[in-house]
Protein backbone atom coordinates (compact mmCIF):
# COMPACT_ATOMS: atom_id res chain seq x y z
CA UNK A 1 0.00 0.00 0.00
CA UNK A 2 2.67 2.56 0.84
CA UNK A 3 4.64 1.71 -2.05
CA UNK A 4 1.67 2.73 -4.18
CA UNK A 5 1.28 5.82 -2.44
CA UNK A 6 5.00 6.83 -3.23
CA UNK A 7 4.61 5.57 -7.20
CA UNK A 8 1.23 7.89 -7.50
CA UNK A 9 3.53 10.67 -5.64
CA UNK A 10 6.16 10.42 -8.30
CA UNK A 11 3.72 9.83 -11.38
CA UNK A 12 1.83 13.22 -9.79
CA UNK A 13 5.16 14.98 -10.15
CA UNK A 14 6.30 13.56 -13.54
CA UNK A 15 2.65 14.77 -15.18
CA UNK A 16 3.10 18.14 -13.34
CA UNK A 17 6.86 18.90 -14.43
CA UNK A 18 5.94 17.95 -18.22
CA UNK A 19 3.00 20.22 -17.69
CA UNK A 20 4.94 22.83 -16.62
CA UNK A 21 8.22 22.68 -18.52
CA UNK A 22 7.66 24.11 -21.07
CA UNK A 23 5.93 27.27 -19.50
CA UNK A 24 9.07 27.43 -16.99
CA UNK A 25 11.25 27.39 -20.09
CA UNK A 26 9.74 30.42 -21.64
CA UNK A 27 9.50 32.60 -18.84
CA UNK A 28 12.75 31.88 -17.36
CA UNK A 29 14.24 32.56 -21.07
CA UNK A 30 12.49 35.59 -21.66
CA UNK A 31 15.59 37.21 -18.54
CA UNK A 32 18.36 35.42 -20.53
CA UNK A 33 20.27 38.28 -22.06
CA UNK A 34 21.82 36.22 -24.68
CA UNK A 35 19.63 36.12 -27.07
CA UNK A 36 20.18 32.54 -28.69
CA UNK A 37 17.62 30.09 -26.79
CA UNK A 38 21.02 27.98 -26.82
CA UNK A 39 23.30 29.72 -24.62
CA UNK A 40 22.56 31.46 -21.17
CA UNK A 41 24.00 34.86 -21.03
CA UNK A 42 22.97 36.43 -17.34
CA UNK A 43 19.78 37.72 -16.15
CA UNK A 44 18.37 40.99 -17.83
CA UNK A 45 15.07 42.97 -17.93
CA UNK A 46 15.81 44.16 -21.61
CA UNK A 47 13.31 42.09 -23.55
CA UNK A 48 10.59 43.59 -21.61
CA UNK A 49 11.89 46.85 -22.75
CA UNK A 50 12.11 46.06 -25.79
CA UNK A 51 9.01 44.27 -25.85
CA UNK A 52 7.04 47.50 -25.00
CA UNK A 53 9.14 50.03 -27.93
CA UNK A 54 8.20 47.50 -30.47
CA UNK A 55 5.24 48.91 -32.46
CA UNK A 56 4.67 45.68 -33.96
CA UNK A 57 3.79 43.69 -30.92
CA UNK A 58 2.08 46.74 -29.72
CA UNK A 59 -0.46 47.18 -32.61
CA UNK A 60 -1.28 43.30 -31.91
CA UNK A 61 -1.48 43.68 -28.12
CA UNK A 62 -4.14 46.73 -28.57
CA UNK A 63 -6.54 44.63 -31.39
CA UNK A 64 -6.10 41.59 -28.85
CA UNK A 65 -7.24 43.48 -26.17
CA UNK A 66 -10.16 45.89 -27.84
CA UNK A 67 -11.72 43.06 -29.77
CA UNK A 68 -11.77 41.41 -26.52
CA UNK A 69 -13.22 44.35 -24.66
CA UNK A 70 -16.02 44.79 -27.14
CA UNK A 71 -17.04 41.32 -28.39
CA UNK A 72 -17.15 40.59 -25.19
CA UNK A 73 -19.50 43.52 -23.88
CA UNK A 74 -21.71 42.77 -26.95
CA UNK A 75 -21.65 38.98 -26.21
CA UNK A 76 -22.96 40.00 -22.74
CA UNK A 77 -25.60 42.38 -23.90
CA UNK A 78 -26.75 40.02 -27.15
CA UNK A 79 -26.34 36.59 -24.26
CA UNK A 80 -28.05 37.74 -21.80
CA UNK A 81 -31.11 38.62 -23.53
CA UNK A 82 -30.91 35.83 -25.04
CA UNK A 83 -31.05 33.55 -22.38
CA UNK A 84 -33.89 35.08 -20.52
CA UNK A 85 -35.73 35.10 -23.58
CA UNK A 86 -34.89 31.37 -24.15
CA UNK A 87 -35.86 30.97 -20.83
CA UNK A 88 -39.39 31.49 -21.35
CA UNK A 89 -39.86 30.08 -24.61
CA UNK A 90 -42.24 26.90 -25.00
CA UNK A 91 -40.01 23.38 -24.81
CA UNK A 92 -39.83 22.96 -28.81
CA UNK A 93 -38.37 26.49 -29.77
CA UNK A 94 -36.17 26.38 -26.38
CA UNK A 95 -34.67 23.32 -27.43
CA UNK A 96 -33.80 24.99 -31.17
CA UNK A 97 -32.77 27.59 -30.38
CA UNK A 98 -30.21 26.12 -27.93
CA UNK A 99 -28.99 23.81 -29.96
CA UNK A 100 -27.97 26.75 -32.45
CA UNK A 101 -26.49 28.42 -29.21
CA UNK A 102 -24.26 25.11 -28.66
CA UNK A 103 -23.21 24.62 -32.26
CA UNK A 104 -19.67 26.83 -32.21
CA UNK A 105 -18.82 25.10 -29.45
CA UNK A 106 -19.15 21.36 -30.45
CA UNK A 107 -17.85 22.43 -33.48
CA UNK A 108 -14.43 22.64 -35.06
CA UNK A 109 -12.43 25.36 -34.35
CA UNK A 110 -11.21 25.54 -37.59
CA UNK A 111 -14.71 24.47 -39.23
CA UNK A 112 -16.41 27.74 -37.55
CA UNK A 113 -13.09 30.02 -38.72
CA UNK A 114 -13.90 28.82 -42.42
CA UNK A 115 -17.52 28.65 -42.78
CA UNK A 116 -17.77 32.44 -40.79
CA UNK A 117 -14.78 33.48 -43.60
CA UNK A 118 -17.62 32.00 -46.20
CA UNK A 119 -20.44 34.30 -44.36
CA UNK A 120 -18.18 37.40 -44.81
CA UNK A 121 -17.03 37.10 -48.34
CA UNK A 122 -20.80 35.98 -49.49
CA UNK A 123 -22.05 39.14 -47.34
CA UNK A 124 -19.31 41.60 -49.64
CA UNK A 125 -17.78 42.43 -45.87
CA UNK A 126 -13.76 43.23 -46.13
CA UNK A 127 -11.46 40.75 -44.17
CA UNK A 128 -10.42 43.11 -41.02
CA UNK A 129 -10.93 44.44 -37.61
CA UNK A 130 -15.11 44.64 -38.68
CA UNK A 131 -14.87 40.74 -39.57
CA UNK A 132 -12.72 39.69 -36.41
CA UNK A 133 -14.88 41.03 -34.49
CA UNK A 134 -18.04 39.84 -35.69
CA UNK A 135 -16.61 36.19 -35.29
CA UNK A 136 -15.32 36.60 -31.89
CA UNK A 137 -18.83 38.22 -30.70
CA UNK A 138 -20.03 34.53 -32.42
CA UNK A 139 -17.99 32.34 -30.36
CA UNK A 140 -18.47 34.21 -26.91
CA UNK A 141 -22.32 34.47 -26.86
CA UNK A 142 -22.82 31.01 -25.95
CA UNK A 143 -20.26 31.17 -23.05
CA UNK A 144 -22.65 34.15 -21.89
CA UNK A 145 -25.92 32.53 -22.39
CA UNK A 146 -24.43 29.13 -20.44
CA UNK A 147 -22.96 31.50 -17.56
CA UNK A 148 -26.93 33.18 -17.33
CA UNK A 149 -29.01 30.18 -17.44
CA UNK A 150 -27.97 28.51 -14.33
CA UNK A 151 -28.54 31.60 -12.73
CA UNK A 152 -32.29 32.42 -13.95
CA UNK A 153 -33.13 28.84 -13.70
CA UNK A 154 -32.05 29.02 -9.64
CA UNK A 155 -34.54 32.06 -9.70
CA UNK A 156 -37.86 32.14 -7.91
CA UNK A 157 -40.32 32.74 -11.24
CA UNK A 158 -42.57 34.53 -8.81
CA UNK A 159 -40.19 37.28 -7.80
CA UNK A 160 -40.95 39.01 -11.30
CA UNK A 161 -44.39 38.15 -11.01
CA UNK A 162 -44.46 39.84 -7.30
CA UNK A 163 -42.47 43.12 -8.78
CA UNK A 164 -45.28 43.73 -11.36
CA UNK A 165 -48.48 43.13 -8.83
CA UNK A 166 -47.50 45.45 -7.11
CA UNK A 167 -47.24 48.33 -9.79
CA UNK A 168 -43.81 47.59 -11.48
CA UNK A 169 -43.43 48.20 -14.93
CA UNK A 170 -42.01 44.91 -16.63
CA UNK A 171 -38.83 46.46 -17.24
CA UNK A 172 -38.67 48.08 -13.52
CA UNK A 173 -39.15 44.88 -12.14
CA UNK A 174 -36.58 43.19 -14.54
CA UNK A 175 -33.78 45.37 -13.72
CA UNK A 176 -34.58 46.25 -10.22
CA UNK A 177 -35.59 41.88 -9.69
CA UNK A 178 -33.86 39.94 -11.58
CA UNK A 179 -30.69 41.26 -12.90
CA UNK A 180 -29.03 42.15 -9.31
CA UNK A 181 -29.77 38.02 -9.23
CA UNK A 182 -28.11 37.04 -11.90
CA UNK A 183 -25.77 39.08 -12.59
CA UNK A 184 -22.88 37.09 -11.01
CA UNK A 185 -23.76 34.75 -13.96
CA UNK A 186 -23.35 38.14 -16.13
CA UNK A 187 -20.18 38.84 -14.74
CA UNK A 188 -18.93 35.15 -14.91
CA UNK A 189 -19.83 35.16 -18.91
CA UNK A 190 -18.07 38.24 -19.15
CA UNK A 191 -14.72 36.94 -18.07
CA UNK A 192 -14.97 33.74 -20.02
CA UNK A 193 -15.92 34.99 -23.21
CA UNK A 194 -12.81 38.00 -22.31
CA UNK A 195 -10.62 34.84 -21.70
CA UNK A 196 -11.63 32.98 -24.71
CA UNK A 197 -11.40 35.79 -27.31
CA UNK A 198 -7.86 36.69 -25.80
CA UNK A 199 -6.75 32.96 -26.79
CA UNK A 200 -8.59 32.42 -29.71
CA UNK A 201 -6.40 31.67 -32.54
CA UNK A 202 -7.61 29.14 -35.15
CA UNK A 203 -10.78 31.32 -35.74
CA UNK A 204 -9.16 35.12 -35.58
CA UNK A 205 -6.61 33.28 -38.23
CA UNK A 206 -9.72 32.83 -41.28
CA UNK A 207 -11.73 36.11 -40.32
CA UNK A 208 -9.01 38.65 -40.64
CA UNK A 209 -7.10 40.19 -43.58
CA UNK A 210 -5.57 43.50 -44.15
CA UNK A 211 -2.80 43.72 -41.81
CA UNK A 212 -4.79 43.21 -38.97
CA UNK A 213 -3.06 40.93 -36.33
CA UNK A 214 -3.47 39.73 -33.03
CA UNK A 215 -1.05 38.66 -30.54
CA UNK A 216 -1.51 34.82 -31.43
CA UNK A 217 -1.58 35.43 -35.72
CA UNK A 218 1.46 37.18 -34.95
CA UNK A 219 2.86 34.74 -32.68
CA UNK A 220 2.01 32.09 -35.47
CA UNK A 221 3.74 33.91 -38.16
CA UNK A 222 7.00 34.82 -36.34
CA UNK A 223 7.02 30.25 -34.83
CA UNK A 224 7.28 29.90 -37.97
CA UNK A 225 10.40 32.62 -39.32
CA UNK A 226 12.04 32.54 -36.25
CA UNK A 227 10.94 33.62 -32.85
CA UNK A 228 12.29 37.46 -31.07
CA UNK A 229 13.28 36.73 -27.54
CA UNK A 230 10.54 39.79 -26.84
CA UNK A 231 7.85 36.92 -27.26
CA UNK A 232 9.09 35.64 -24.89
CA UNK A 233 8.66 38.18 -21.83
CA UNK A 234 5.18 38.78 -23.84
CA UNK A 235 4.01 35.26 -23.19
CA UNK A 236 5.10 35.51 -19.09
CA UNK A 237 3.33 38.49 -19.48
CA UNK A 238 0.02 37.06 -20.72
CA UNK A 239 0.09 33.76 -18.31
CA UNK A 240 0.36 36.10 -15.46
CA UNK A 241 -2.44 37.56 -17.05
CA UNK A 242 -4.51 34.72 -17.67
CA UNK A 243 -4.09 33.42 -14.40
CA UNK A 244 -5.29 35.65 -12.68
CA UNK A 245 -8.35 36.38 -14.71
CA UNK A 246 -8.91 32.49 -14.20
CA UNK A 247 -8.71 33.16 -10.47
CA UNK A 248 -10.61 35.29 -10.28
CA UNK A 249 -13.17 33.30 -12.47
CA UNK A 250 -12.59 30.28 -10.15
CA UNK A 251 -13.12 32.11 -6.67
CA UNK A 252 -16.12 33.74 -7.78
CA UNK A 253 -17.49 30.50 -9.07
CA UNK A 254 -16.57 28.65 -5.84
CA UNK A 255 -18.21 31.40 -3.82
CA UNK A 256 -21.26 31.20 -5.90
CA UNK A 257 -21.59 27.52 -5.21
CA UNK A 258 -21.02 28.10 -1.07
CA UNK A 259 -23.84 30.68 -1.25
CA UNK A 260 -26.46 28.77 -3.47
CA UNK A 261 -25.11 25.29 -2.93
CA UNK A 262 -25.39 25.47 -7.11
CA UNK A 263 -22.52 23.60 -9.19
CA UNK A 264 -20.32 26.02 -11.51
CA UNK A 265 -20.71 26.31 -14.82
CA UNK A 266 -19.53 24.68 -17.29
CA UNK A 267 -16.68 25.89 -18.95
CA UNK A 268 -14.61 22.81 -20.73
CA UNK A 269 -16.73 22.04 -24.18
CA UNK A 270 -14.75 24.48 -26.15
CA UNK A 271 -11.75 22.13 -26.77
CA UNK A 272 -11.86 22.32 -30.13
CA UNK A 273 -8.98 22.52 -32.94
CA UNK A 274 -6.81 24.40 -30.31
CA UNK B 1 -48.98 35.89 -22.46
CA UNK B 2 -46.07 37.44 -20.00
CA UNK B 3 -44.09 34.71 -20.97
CA UNK B 4 -44.26 34.87 -24.59
CA UNK B 5 -43.63 38.91 -24.49
CA UNK B 6 -39.97 38.06 -22.78
CA UNK B 7 -39.36 35.65 -24.98
CA UNK B 8 -38.67 38.37 -27.92
CA UNK B 9 -35.90 38.89 -25.87
CA UNK B 10 -33.91 36.45 -27.79
CA UNK B 11 -34.79 37.84 -31.06
CA UNK B 12 -31.54 39.46 -31.70
CA UNK B 13 -29.56 36.37 -30.37
CA UNK B 14 -31.91 34.23 -32.94
CA UNK B 15 -31.21 36.98 -35.85
CA UNK B 16 -27.37 36.66 -35.10
CA UNK B 17 -27.24 33.24 -34.74
CA UNK B 18 -29.32 31.99 -38.06
CA UNK B 19 -26.74 34.68 -40.16
CA UNK B 20 -23.36 33.88 -38.27
CA UNK B 21 -23.51 30.27 -37.55
CA UNK B 22 -26.59 28.23 -39.52
CA UNK B 23 -25.78 30.19 -42.48
CA UNK B 24 -21.92 29.76 -42.62
CA UNK B 25 -22.32 25.94 -42.03
CA UNK B 26 -25.10 25.47 -44.94
CA UNK B 27 -22.61 27.68 -47.23
CA UNK B 28 -20.30 25.04 -46.54
CA UNK B 29 -21.96 22.48 -47.74
CA UNK B 30 -23.45 24.46 -50.38
CA UNK B 31 -19.70 25.14 -51.37
CA UNK B 32 -18.63 22.03 -51.64
CA UNK B 33 -20.24 21.02 -54.20
CA UNK B 34 -19.78 23.85 -56.07
CA UNK B 35 -17.33 23.66 -59.27
CA UNK B 36 -15.81 27.45 -58.35
CA UNK B 37 -17.75 29.00 -55.37
CA UNK B 38 -16.10 32.29 -56.15
CA UNK B 39 -17.61 32.39 -59.70
CA UNK B 40 -21.35 31.34 -58.74
CA UNK B 41 -22.92 28.28 -58.44
CA UNK B 42 -21.87 25.57 -60.68
CA UNK B 43 -22.93 22.38 -59.04
CA UNK B 44 -20.45 19.27 -59.17
CA UNK B 45 -19.36 16.29 -57.03
CA UNK B 46 -15.57 16.64 -58.50
CA UNK B 47 -13.89 18.07 -55.17
CA UNK B 48 -15.76 14.70 -53.24
CA UNK B 49 -14.51 12.49 -56.24
CA UNK B 50 -11.10 14.55 -55.92
CA UNK B 51 -10.83 13.59 -52.11
CA UNK B 52 -11.85 9.63 -52.36
CA UNK B 53 -9.86 9.00 -55.58
CA UNK B 54 -8.40 5.83 -54.98
CA UNK B 55 -5.95 5.30 -57.75
CA UNK B 56 -4.24 8.31 -56.87
CA UNK B 57 -4.72 8.43 -52.96
CA UNK B 58 -3.06 11.49 -52.03
CA UNK B 59 -5.48 12.96 -49.77
CA UNK B 60 -7.09 9.88 -48.59
CA UNK B 61 -3.49 9.45 -47.65
CA UNK B 62 -3.01 12.50 -45.54
CA UNK B 63 -6.90 11.72 -43.61
CA UNK B 64 -5.76 8.50 -42.68
CA UNK B 65 -2.21 10.00 -40.93
CA UNK B 66 -4.68 12.64 -39.34
CA UNK B 67 -6.74 9.78 -37.84
CA UNK B 68 -4.25 7.35 -37.06
CA UNK B 69 -2.08 10.42 -35.31
CA UNK B 70 -5.46 11.72 -33.64
CA UNK B 71 -5.88 7.91 -32.44
CA UNK B 72 -2.66 7.62 -30.95
CA UNK B 73 -2.73 10.76 -28.95
CA UNK B 74 -6.01 10.40 -27.79
CA UNK B 75 -4.63 6.65 -26.58
CA UNK B 76 -1.74 8.35 -24.65
CA UNK B 77 -3.66 10.94 -22.98
CA UNK B 78 -6.02 8.08 -21.88
CA UNK B 79 -3.02 5.74 -20.66
CA UNK B 80 -1.37 9.13 -18.87
CA UNK B 81 -4.48 10.67 -17.77
CA UNK B 82 -6.44 8.13 -16.17
CA UNK B 83 -4.09 7.22 -13.47
CA UNK B 84 -3.69 10.56 -12.59
CA UNK B 85 -7.07 11.34 -12.41
CA UNK B 86 -7.65 8.33 -10.15
CA UNK B 87 -4.70 9.70 -8.20
CA UNK B 88 -6.33 13.08 -7.79
CA UNK B 89 -9.73 11.89 -6.83
CA UNK B 90 -8.20 9.57 -3.89
CA UNK B 91 -7.06 13.16 -2.36
CA UNK B 92 -8.81 14.93 0.66
CA UNK B 93 -11.24 17.14 -0.72
CA UNK B 94 -9.82 20.66 -0.25
CA UNK B 95 -5.99 19.50 -1.49
CA UNK B 96 -7.61 18.14 -4.86
CA UNK B 97 -9.64 21.10 -5.05
CA UNK B 98 -6.27 22.90 -5.50
CA UNK B 99 -4.14 20.08 -7.15
CA UNK B 100 -7.21 20.09 -10.18
CA UNK B 101 -6.93 23.90 -10.78
CA UNK B 102 -3.22 23.66 -11.13
CA UNK B 103 -3.30 20.36 -14.04
CA UNK B 104 -5.54 22.66 -15.80
CA UNK B 105 -3.98 25.85 -15.47
CA UNK B 106 -1.35 25.31 -18.39
CA UNK B 107 -4.22 24.99 -20.81
CA UNK B 108 -5.06 28.32 -20.37
CA UNK B 109 -1.56 29.40 -21.51
CA UNK B 110 -2.10 30.58 -24.85
CA UNK B 111 -1.75 27.59 -26.80
CA UNK B 112 0.71 28.90 -29.69
CA UNK B 113 3.51 29.94 -27.04
CA UNK B 114 3.45 26.37 -25.10
CA UNK B 115 3.44 24.83 -28.80
CA UNK B 116 6.11 27.50 -29.40
CA UNK B 117 8.36 26.54 -26.09
CA UNK B 118 8.26 22.34 -27.47
CA UNK B 119 9.99 23.75 -30.33
CA UNK B 120 12.71 24.95 -28.43
CA UNK B 121 12.93 22.28 -26.46
CA UNK B 122 13.08 19.54 -28.87
CA UNK B 123 15.65 21.11 -31.21
CA UNK B 124 18.52 19.89 -32.38
CA UNK B 125 20.58 22.16 -29.83
CA UNK B 126 17.51 22.77 -27.79
CA UNK B 127 17.22 22.31 -23.86
CA UNK B 128 16.52 18.09 -23.81
CA UNK B 129 19.45 17.60 -26.19
CA UNK B 130 22.13 19.85 -24.50
CA UNK B 131 20.76 17.89 -21.43
CA UNK B 132 21.44 14.69 -22.84
CA UNK B 133 24.94 15.78 -24.38
CA UNK B 134 25.63 16.65 -20.83
CA UNK B 135 25.30 13.34 -19.27
CA UNK B 136 26.50 11.53 -22.64
CA UNK B 137 23.31 10.42 -23.74
CA UNK B 138 22.42 9.92 -27.65
CA UNK B 139 20.64 12.83 -28.88
CA UNK B 140 16.90 12.71 -29.06
CA UNK B 141 15.90 13.95 -32.52
CA UNK B 142 11.94 13.77 -32.68
CA UNK B 143 11.14 17.43 -34.06
CA UNK B 144 9.33 16.98 -37.79
CA UNK B 145 8.29 13.84 -37.32
CA UNK B 146 5.09 12.75 -36.59
CA UNK B 147 6.01 11.66 -32.93
CA UNK B 148 6.73 15.36 -32.21
CA UNK B 149 3.12 15.94 -33.79
CA UNK B 150 2.00 13.36 -31.19
CA UNK B 151 3.93 14.76 -28.38
CA UNK B 152 2.41 18.05 -29.36
CA UNK B 153 -0.97 17.09 -28.90
CA UNK B 154 -0.68 14.84 -25.97
CA UNK B 155 0.67 18.27 -24.02
CA UNK B 156 -1.93 20.54 -25.41
CA UNK B 157 -4.71 18.01 -24.56
CA UNK B 158 -3.91 15.72 -21.35
CA UNK B 159 -5.77 18.42 -19.19
CA UNK B 160 -9.18 17.40 -21.26
CA UNK B 161 -8.76 13.77 -20.80
CA UNK B 162 -7.77 14.05 -16.85
CA UNK B 163 -10.41 16.50 -16.12
CA UNK B 164 -13.43 14.66 -17.22
CA UNK B 165 -12.46 11.66 -16.07
CA UNK B 166 -11.67 13.06 -12.52
CA UNK B 167 -15.14 14.96 -12.51
CA UNK B 168 -17.06 11.49 -12.90
CA UNK B 169 -14.57 9.39 -10.08
CA UNK B 170 -15.27 11.77 -7.29
CA UNK B 171 -18.77 11.77 -7.64
CA UNK B 172 -19.03 7.91 -7.37
CA UNK B 173 -20.69 7.36 -4.21
CA UNK B 174 -18.30 6.21 -1.48
CA UNK B 175 -21.08 3.37 -0.47
CA UNK B 176 -21.12 1.50 -3.64
CA UNK B 177 -17.31 0.75 -3.12
CA UNK B 178 -17.24 0.35 0.71
CA UNK B 179 -20.26 -2.30 -0.34
CA UNK B 180 -18.22 -4.42 -2.88
CA UNK B 181 -15.40 -4.57 -0.49
CA UNK B 182 -17.81 -6.01 2.53
CA UNK B 183 -19.18 -8.27 -0.16
CA UNK B 184 -15.84 -9.54 -0.25
CA UNK B 185 -13.94 -8.15 -3.65
CA UNK B 186 -9.95 -7.29 -3.44
CA UNK B 187 -8.82 -3.57 -4.65
CA UNK B 188 -8.33 -5.55 -7.99
CA UNK B 189 -11.67 -6.55 -8.37
CA UNK B 190 -13.55 -3.45 -6.92
CA UNK B 191 -11.46 -1.04 -9.53
CA UNK B 192 -12.72 -3.15 -12.44
CA UNK B 193 -16.01 -4.49 -11.44
CA UNK B 194 -17.31 -1.13 -9.91
CA UNK B 195 -15.10 1.81 -10.04
CA UNK B 196 -14.37 1.35 -14.22
CA UNK B 197 -17.26 1.11 -15.26
CA UNK B 198 -18.59 3.86 -13.34
CA UNK B 199 -16.07 6.23 -14.74
CA UNK B 200 -16.75 5.42 -18.65
CA UNK B 201 -18.75 8.02 -19.11
CA UNK B 202 -16.05 10.38 -18.22
CA UNK B 203 -13.79 8.02 -20.14
CA UNK B 204 -15.93 8.74 -23.49
CA UNK B 205 -16.07 12.31 -22.82
CA UNK B 206 -12.36 13.06 -22.43
CA UNK B 207 -11.87 10.81 -26.13
CA UNK B 208 -14.40 13.21 -27.84
CA UNK B 209 -12.47 16.68 -26.61
CA UNK B 210 -8.83 15.06 -26.87
CA UNK B 211 -9.86 13.18 -30.23
CA UNK B 212 -11.22 16.41 -31.51
CA UNK B 213 -9.00 18.88 -31.81
CA UNK B 214 -6.72 16.27 -32.48
CA UNK B 215 -7.70 15.37 -35.65
CA UNK B 216 -8.36 18.68 -36.76
CA UNK B 217 -5.45 20.79 -35.44
CA UNK B 218 -3.13 22.52 -38.43
CA UNK B 219 -0.96 24.55 -35.57
CA UNK B 220 0.79 21.63 -33.82
CA UNK B 221 1.89 19.69 -37.33
CA UNK B 222 2.57 22.97 -38.75
CA UNK B 223 4.65 23.83 -36.02
CA UNK B 224 6.37 20.69 -34.60
CA UNK B 225 5.81 18.12 -37.85
CA UNK B 226 7.55 20.38 -40.33
CA UNK B 227 5.99 20.08 -44.13
CA UNK B 228 5.86 16.42 -44.74
CA UNK B 229 3.15 15.74 -41.82
CA UNK B 230 0.82 17.61 -43.61
CA UNK B 231 -2.75 16.86 -42.04
CA UNK B 232 -6.34 17.60 -43.19
CA UNK B 233 -6.38 20.75 -40.93
CA UNK B 234 -3.11 21.90 -43.19
CA UNK B 235 -4.98 21.12 -46.07
CA UNK B 236 -8.26 23.17 -45.17
CA UNK B 237 -6.43 25.84 -44.27
CA UNK B 238 -3.90 25.75 -47.46
CA UNK B 239 -7.21 25.95 -49.82
CA UNK B 240 -8.36 28.72 -47.64
CA UNK B 241 -5.45 30.75 -47.22
CA UNK B 242 -3.07 30.10 -50.18
CA UNK B 243 -4.61 28.22 -52.70
CA UNK B 244 -7.75 29.50 -53.28
CA UNK B 245 -10.04 26.45 -53.83
CA UNK B 246 -12.50 27.61 -51.83
CA UNK B 247 -14.87 24.51 -53.08
CA UNK B 248 -12.27 21.71 -52.09
CA UNK B 249 -11.69 23.24 -48.77
CA UNK B 250 -15.32 23.01 -48.12
CA UNK B 251 -15.78 19.97 -49.22
CA UNK B 252 -12.92 18.78 -46.43
CA UNK B 253 -14.38 21.14 -43.89
CA UNK B 254 -17.68 18.88 -44.59
CA UNK B 255 -15.67 15.33 -44.86
CA UNK B 256 -14.35 16.73 -41.25
CA UNK B 257 -17.68 17.37 -39.93
CA UNK B 258 -19.25 13.89 -40.72
CA UNK B 259 -16.19 12.31 -39.22
CA UNK B 260 -16.56 14.45 -35.85
CA UNK B 261 -20.35 13.67 -35.79
CA UNK B 262 -19.06 9.77 -36.16
CA UNK B 263 -16.61 10.08 -33.31
CA UNK B 264 -19.32 12.14 -31.38
CA UNK B 265 -21.89 9.50 -31.73
CA UNK B 266 -19.67 6.72 -30.79
CA UNK B 267 -19.02 8.28 -27.33
CA UNK B 268 -21.94 9.73 -26.81
CA UNK B 269 -23.28 6.54 -25.96
CA UNK B 270 -21.45 6.53 -22.87
CA UNK B 271 -21.72 9.57 -22.06
CA UNK B 272 -24.91 10.97 -19.59
CA UNK B 273 -24.16 14.17 -19.02
CA UNK B 274 -21.91 16.22 -21.14
CA UNK B 275 -22.36 18.86 -19.07
CA UNK B 276 -20.74 18.13 -16.01
CA UNK B 277 -18.32 15.74 -17.70
CA UNK B 278 -17.42 18.68 -19.64
CA UNK B 279 -16.28 21.11 -16.24
CA UNK B 280 -13.03 22.51 -16.21
CA UNK B 281 -12.62 24.80 -13.42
Amino acid sequence: MKFFKRLSYVYSVLIFLFLYAPIVVLIVYSFNSEKSRAKWGGLTLDWYRALFSNSEIMRALSTTVTIALLSSVIAVVIGTMAAVGIYNMRRRSKMAVMSLAYLPMLNADIVTGVSLLLIFSALGLRLGYFTLLLAHVTFNIPYVILSVMPKLKQLDPNLYEAAQDLGAPPATAFFRVVMPEISPGIVTGFLLAFTMSIDDFVISFFTTGSGVSTLSIMIYSMARRGIKPEINALSAIMFIVVLSLLLIINLRSANDAKRTDSRPVSVGARASGR
Amino acid sequence: MRKRRTSVLALPFTVYALIFIAAPLLLIILYSFCVSPQNGVTLTLDHYKKFFDFSNPVYLQVLWRSIYIAVISTAICLLLGYPMAYILSKLRPGLRQVLSVLFVLPMWMNFLLRTYSWMSLLEKTGLINSFLEAINLPAFNIMYTQWAVVLGNVYNFLPFMILPIYNVLIKIDQSVIEAAQDLGADSMKVFGRVILPLSLGGVASGISMTFMPAVTTFVISKLLGGGQNALIGDLIEKQFKTTGNWGFGSAMSVIIMVLILLAMNFTSSYEKDREEGGQLL
